[in-house]
């Protein structure tokens, strides 16, 4: 009987297929911090005297502060000294195409198997990618332009569109927010800004691929999504990561903010490096996002797939506080190996007549280490608000474990809530049963897998949803032999 | 096409096969009829290789094969199809992406080329409409929410799109009414071509009115205690078990 069992064990012993390291010349700032450091971001940057005024506040903030320990997470104490604030690719000229990126670079997004431009291009798909901290290429400006859409790099928007970032910037995750958060605040390198104004429905997924790819250089990114009245956007980001040795801090920040009747689609596919069998050397990721609802009938929904990173610490969060707002939060999270995920969302109805649905589906393999971990809060003036929440746990093996740590607020007692939750393992019956139909143990699992994430697959754009399966078979390759 | 020689199998410390002997020929239909406890599904999981079913003696050759030799998944694409008394489900997955991927397993390792969407979704309508099935299960998550009846058909559906050369059928009358059994037993002799090759497990005999064996084997304490045709089906219906029992305790 404990045939299954071992081959499960198997299964989840793949190898990360993705981990090479890309030799480009980096322009990167000694380790430590200080407000120096701070100030030489800044200037690195050619910032305005207001965001380094911010930048500094946020600094001084985080010395006041203690990490966090209530998640279900243990990694050695973090050397917030021994890590480097800053690193650029050396490349200092503005880009007009594809042929004058570094060919080094665009190599490395082959291997990942990234059809960077052209084929994004072809696909609709516009890509600014972050390479490292500095954005390196970015396409279909010029039609995104046209609509008045704005998607740039967060340094550019800075030069370009000071005035607008600056009445968002810090408005749905101040920068006393939280530990990673407030530190974020303080030393942010790069990211995306994103401005759909009122009435424009972005016709085409704006995509990011982030990579990390400098030793010891956490990576602060940091987001701006706002969609003004009745305005669309629908943005993907997708990460990938080389192989190391030692723990890389990813602590980014996302903000997302939705007027009247705007909607917001924000899918991520993360697939950063998870460490090794023994969980050395993977991503520790860190990060705050959260979209307000501002407008009434506004939407925002999170979708993500998380299957990399030695910890992940992340609840997607809306705060609904428009009339009729709508709120949803679809996840897919993965734990193999030594792999430890603490992760859900925060739900807060303030607005009247506000819903939420919370779709989550945890998968653990290996020693993996699963916590759904997710708040609904009804506040006295949210009459009439509603929540629907689904928690699924797969189990493949006998050493992983998952737990489901729900909160509810509830001070309205009109509120309709729905709580399901559910903890299963792959059954000895239904390998057997896809076996005896041809299907080799692997790809048994695989199904079975995918078929446990299809309520969340298919609330990503098509393409990504394919990149998605195929993430989540590769980094479960090996665990059934 | 199908050996059994002298099959000794345990479950845990429980011997239940002991000493089965049994061949059959490509296009035979074989009832294998047995009170309870005789080991009748035990033989079916046996054969299909299903982990926790321990081979303590004797041997099993399929086609030339050592089909003991060979893993459950190994022995379904080289032909050997277990329809399955309780069928499980798989949640999420619909029966069209199932079987396509089932489909296309065999197929690849059989040497004929996998079949794009548009000639699975072609052999599919074919095979649906032989086994009478209704459109809709093909969109189903596979098995769930399904009745006693749909699950079975749905059996039948599997055997016939993955084509084998041995197909098991264990205890497929076991919760069906008279009309779903009627439509199951349809389904079967509609993939009966003098070629693929039937054990048909059942404890009752009602199952072989629909399905006519060409020969009858019961199963008594793990072994096979007489061998007949079809007569022989209908004297157990009249006799019950207990004389053979006695016989075999002898």
């Amino acid at each position: 009987m404990s045939s299954s069992a071992e081959t499960i064990q198997d299964f989840a012993g793949r190898r990360y297929q993705a981990g090479f390291i890309t030799d480009i010349e980096s322009d990167t700032v000694a380790p430590g911090l200080s407000e120096d450091v701070v100030r030489l971001i800044s200037a690195k940057k050619g910032e305005p005297e207001w965001l380094l005024d911010w930048r500094l506040r946020a600094y001084r903030h985080w010395l006041t502060l203690t990490p966090p320990t209530w998640a279900h997470v243990h990694h050695p104490p973090i050397d917030y000294q021994d890590i480097s604030y800053y690193s650029a690719p050396k490349q200092k000229q503005k880009l007009e195409s594809l042929d004058e990126v570094d060919p080094e670079l665009l190599r490395t997004y082959e291997k990942l198997g990234i059809p960077l431009l052209e084929q994004k291009m072809l696909a609709g798909v516009a890509v600014d990618a972050v390479f490292d901290s500095v954005s390196v290429a970015t396409t279909f400006k010029k039609k995104l332009g046209e609509m008045g859409v704005i998607f740039s790099s967060f340094s550019e928007a800075v030069k370009e569109h000071g005035e607008l970032l600056r009445k968002y910037l810090g408005t749905v995750v101040p920068y006393t927010d939280n530990y990673y958060a407030t530190l974020n605040s303080a030393v942010f390198s790069d990211g995306s800004f994103v401005f759909v104004p009122k009435g424009v429905r972005c016709p085409m997924e704006l995509s990011t691929y982030f990579r990390i790819n400098e030793a010891r250089t956490g990576q602060f990114e940091r987001t701006l999504i706002v969609a003004e009245e009745g305005a669309y956007v629908s943005y993907l980001e997708g990460c990938t990561a080389p192989q190391r040795d030692e723990n890389q801090l990813h602590a980014a920040v996302v903000e997302l903010v939705a007027l009247d009747d705007a909607e917001i689609k924000y899918s991520t596919v993360q697939n950063w490096y998870p460490g090794d069998e023994e969980g050395k050397g993977g991503i520790y990721n860190f990060v705050t996002k959260r979209g307000a609802c501002r407008g009434d009938r506004s939407k925002i929904s999170w979708t993500q797939v998380e299957t990399g990173s030695a910890i992940t610490w992340k609840y997607p969060s809306c705060i609904l506080q428009g009339d009729d707002s709508v709120g949803e939060f679809y996840s897919v999270a993965l734990s193999n190996h030594r792999q430890q995920a603490d992760t859900g969302t925060k739900m807060i109805h303030l607005g009247k007549r506000t819903s939420s649905t919370i779709v989550s589906k945890g998968i653990s393999a290996g020693h993996g280490v699963q916590t759904y971990r997710g708040l609904v809060r009804i506040a006295k003036s949210a009459e009439g608000a509603r929540n629907y929440t689904q928690c699924d746990s797969l189990l493949l093996g006998d050493r992983c474990k998952a737990d489901t740590v729900p909160y509810i607020e509830v001070q309205n007692a009109t509120a309709r809530l729905e709580h399901e939750a559910t903890t299963s393992k792959i059954s000895d019956d239904q390998l057997f049963y896809c076996m005896q139909r041809g299907l080799a143990a692997e790809d048994a699992v695989n199904l079975i897998v995918n078929g446990f994430c299809k309520r969340v697959f298919r609330e990503l754009p098509m393409e990504f949803a394919v990149e998605a399966q195929k993430l989540l078979e590769v980094s479960l390759e090996g665990a059934v032999g | 096409m199908l050996e059994i020689d002298n099959l000794h199998a345990r479950v845990g410390d429980t011997p239940i096969l002991k000493g089965l002997t049994l061949t059959l020929r490509p296009g035979e239909v074989a009832a294998i009829m047995g009170p309870n406890g005789s080991g009748k599904s035990t033989l079916s999981y046996v054969l299909s290789g299903r982990p926790g079913y321990e081979v303590t003696e004797g041997t099993v050759r399929f086609d030339g094969q050592d089909l003991l030799a060979m893993e459950a998944d190994e022995r379904a694409r080289a032909g050997v199809f277990l329809a399955f008394q309780y069928p499980v489900e798989v949640p999420g997955v619909s029966n069209k992406v199932f079987l396509k991927a089932a489909v296309n397993a065999c197929r690849k390792a059989r040497g004929q080329g996998e079949l794009d969407a548009y000639e699975f979704l072609k052999l599919f309508e074919d095979k649906r409409k032989l086994v009478g099935m209704g459109k809709e299960l093909a969109s189903r998550e596979v098995n769930s929410g399904f009745s006693g009846g749909e699950k079975k058909r749905n059996e039948i559906l599997q055997m016939a799109m993955l084509d084998p050369k041995l197909a098991i059928l264990d205890e497929t009358d076991s919760g069906l009414d008279i009309d779903a059994l009627k439509a199951v037993s349809e389904g079967v002799n509609a993939l009966r071509d003098g070629e693929r090759a039937m054990l048909v497990i059942t404890h009752y005999q009602r199952l072989l009115d629909h399905i006519v064996p060409d020969t009858v084997h019961v199963l008594v304490d793990g072994r096979i205690a007489r061998t007949g045709g079809r007569e022989l089906a209908l004297e157990l219906e009249e006799r019950g078990y207990d004389w053979l029992k006695a016989e075999a305790a002898a």
